[in-house]
């Protein structure tokens, strides 16, 4: 048990990363909170960015000139380079163990224009790449014989030091059946893990599984996190459920419209445009609508059938007859754990890939299609990393005296007071994350939020869970996830206040204009200490 | 709104609310009235699979179906129930290592028509709910046998170009398998993604004839030179 790899979180991203370092020798383990299939990589409709020209012309240099405009000067122009380069490969390599691509006339991997890029570049499987892409890659995990424990939520990160240097040893998680915490030594270990879009609580299009776990916990293990302010709204999302609603119903025709009726926006703008002329909207006092009525039942039935079905079930509409009411949602986090070229943390042994991981190529606004892309790219290279650094693993590790302590944690949650349902603190912060630390953000509100999840955080202990059941205490858990975005709130507030400026997704009401000093990447540990580095 | 929900008993909720999804109306009653109900959910929106449970006996996606006054609702059958609502999954997933559910090599540049990609789009559209485990009655007694999420997922592989193997992918699936079937088309009935297992398996025994399998019972019953 001298290589082990142990992956936190089966999505795509880590399932990627456990096939490579299976492939480069290691002994892995994948650890998952739900099942793989269940993971956040299902929900990706769009497409895998990579510059085929299976349809039209394109060129790994105008992929890169795309995803660097959208960044909007926050990505690492090499990490790029090499991102958009390796995309045929990632696509092909997907291709070859039977993801079921859509396909063209001739025979080839279709592809199709997503926002802000400049040629037909995303490849897609109807309207479920990530559903089929994830379940392709979970089969193969099956065929390679990967060990995948699930139901198991990751607790934290095991760091020993030697010489000063901090190291990781392994994980311990709270085994969600059992109620048992569980230690599990490994030389490396790989965080993927996802996002933290969950903070904005139902005004996200995520899964609400994305709290940022792998994220609080590295940070609390001593790793950094970067670029934490910047986060994508997409502009349609169902208004009550922020279920998301295509771009594919603008993309035909669709007109966004207010509750007089009138269009206000250029619909096929960038996104984080249309998200913020809705949002102006919104402030106005106005409703905003999605308008497809004129494109005619058929068509509906047809070409949107999935929108048709979903604006009927969460909002009680027939959008052939009626206007299907709509805001923009939080929907994909840029920042993540800072990793430098290998997907390494700064704690040796500990990677992380995926949406929890910062590789330096959204910058401060993703591209369409470059999110699968990223798992596939930097899931070979952070799997490859982290198996060779195992095998030259020659550290000791000493984990087993941890149990008592993380056992210990769990019954001092158990013997909080419960005066205050969390699970109203939790809707709280998400109606605060979303009014105020949105598409439009201000400097002392952004202060005033920060002062209220401190508030939260130090009133955890009246909190707490009702639930005192050991086995499949789901209570707990969410309580657990709910810490967890305590945490990355302070740290996407720190981040967002100390940004004077506007770029991309973060917006400064205060700050409109894009200011060249701030060109450079918010770094921030876990005692809240910022810095800018590039 | 009064649902039934079955707990270690059926526990009734009366929550104030008239018109929601089911998932919604559970997670008011765990947020507000009762935080120790267990269940599952994740996406919200139909494809992760999470929230298969039983409404007056019939498998829904709790994300996807309309809560109704007097509804009851219960855990998937024949999986066993970890708590509540949320059943272990481990046995039924288990089935994709069994069946050998996966592309058995590496092909790579093999193109594909449209044509091809239409043969199995339907069944990688599964979403491993489970919903088909719970509604199938041959699995109710023979909890050996493959199950319909995994032998449709055999065919979309074996139906793709890009296996090169498929007498073996055939092979794995003749004990426990195709043949077990009894085509009654529960799975087809209750899967969310319009998937037939029924008519995949059907497919799948048309493929196993071709290498030389036939119908074990049928073999048994017209086997005289056996005497």
């Amino acid at each position: 048990m001298k290589n082990r790899v142990i992956v936190v979180g089966g999505g795509g991203a880590g399932l990627v990363a456990a096939l490579k370092a299976h492939e480069s020798g290691a002994e892995v383990v994948v650890i998952t909170k739900e099942y793989p299939t269940r993971s956040q990589t299902c929900m990706a409709q769009g497409g895998i960015n990579a510059a085929l020209s299976n349809v039209d012309e394109d060129s790994v240099e105008l992929h890169v000139e795309n995803t660097l405009k959208s960044a909007h000067g926050l990505a690492n122009e090499d990490a790029v380079k090499f991102l958009c380069q390796s995309a045929p490969e990632a696509v092909l390599w997907l291709d070859s163990i039977g993801v079921p691509f859509s396909r063209t006339k001739e025979n080839k991997i279709a592809q199709r224009k997503l926002g802000g890029t400049s040629a037909s570049r995303a490849c897609y499987a109807q309207d479920y790449t990530g559903l089929k892409i994830l379940h392709t890659l979970y089969d193969r995990c099956l065929a390679e014989n990967i060990e995948i424990l699930n139901e198991r939520y990751l607790l934290e990160f095991i760091i020993c030091s030697d010489k000063k240097r901090p190291y990781v040893s392994g994980v311990s998680i709270l085994n969600k059946r059992s109620g048992e915490v569980e230690i599990y030594e490994a030389q490396s270990v790989i965080v993927a893990t996802g996002g933290y879009s969950r903070v904005f609580h139902k005004h996200s299009t995520n899964s609400v599984a994305s709290s940022g776990d792998g994220i609080a916990a590295a940070v609390r293990a001593g790793a950094r996190a970067s670029d934490m302010e910047f986060i994508q709204f997409h502009p349609t999302a169902l208004k009550n459920s922020s279920i998301l609603i295509s771009e594919s119903a603008r993309g035909a025709g669709g007109y966004l419209i207010n509750s007089k009726g009138e269009r206000f926006t250029n619909e096929l703008a960038p996104r984080d445009e249309v998200a913020r002329a809705i949002n102006d909207e919104i402030e106005k006092g106005e409703n905003v609508f999605l308008d497809i009525r004129h494109l005619g039942a058929e068509f509906i039935e047809n070409e949107l059938p999935q929108e048709a079905k979903l604006a009927k079930l969460y909002e009680n509409i027939d959008p052939v007859h009626e206007l299907i009411p709509i805001k923009p949602s939080a929907h994909y986090t840029m920042g993540g754990i800072e990793v430098d070229e290998n997907s390494s943390t700064c704690i040796d042994g500990l990677f992380a890939v995926g949406e929890c991981a910062n590789h330096r190529v959204h910058g401060a606004n993703r591209l369409g299609g470059n999110s699968l892309l990223e798992l596939v790219v930097f899931g070979n290279l952070a799997g490859e990393s982290a198996a060779k650094y195992a095998m030259s693993f020659d550290k000791t590790t000493e984990i087993c005296e941890h149990k008592n302590i993380f056992q210990e944690q769990i019954a001092e949650i158990k013997r909080y007071t419960n005066e205050i349902n969390f699970y109203e603190k939790q809707r709280d912060l998400g109606e605060l994350f979303y009014r105020h630390v949105g598409i439009k953000r201000e400097k002392k509100s952004l202060e005033s939020v920060l002062c209220k999840v401190r508030e939260m955080k130090a009133s955890l202990p009246k909190m707490g869970v009702g639930d005192k059941t050991k086995e499949y205490n789901t209570n707990l858990i969410e309580f657990l996830e709910f810490k967890n975005m305590l945490e990355i709130s302070e740290l996407i507030l720190i981040s967002a206040i100390s940004r004077d400026e506007s770029r991309g997704a973060h917006f400064r009401v205060d700050a409109p204009e894009t200011d060249k000093k701030f060109e450079a990447h918010t770094i921030i540990d876990s005692e809240g200490v910022l810095s800018y580095e590039n | 709104m009064k649902i039934n929900i079955k707990r270690e008993s059926i526990v009734e909720y009366d929550i104030d609310e008239s018109s929601t999804t089911l998932l919604e109306l559970l997670n008011k009653i765990k947020t507000e009235l009762e935080p120790s109900l267990s269940y599952s959910s994740g996406c919200r929106s139909s494809v992760c699979g999470s929230c298969a449970v039983r409404v007056n006996g019939r498998e829904v996606l709790a994300c996807s179906y309309h809560a109704k006054d007097g509804d009851l609702i219960e855990p998937l059958k024949n999986s066993e129930v970890i708590r509540d609502l949320v059943v272990n999954m481990d046995k039924a997933y288990g089935f994709n290592t069994k069946a050998k559910a996966w592309q058995s090599s590496i092909t790579q540049n093999m193109l594909l028509s449209h044509e091809d990609e239409k043969r199995n789009e339907l069944q990688s559209d599964c979403i491993l709910c489970g919903s088909c485990y719970s509604a199938c009655p041959v699995y109710a007694v023979n909890g050996e046998f493959l199950g319909p999420f995994s032998l449709t997922r055999v065919w979309r592989y074996v139906s793709d170009k890009r296996e090169l193997n498929s007498k073996e992918k055939i092979d794995v699936i003749q004990t426990n398998g195709v043949w077990d079937c009894t085509l009654c088309n529960e799975c087809t009935l209750v899967c969310p993604q319009d998937i037939s297992s029924k008519a995949d398996i059907e497919k799948l025994r048309a493929k196993s004839s071709m290498f030389g399998y036939m119908d074990p019972s049928f073999a048994n019953f017209g086997g005289g030179l056996s005497f």
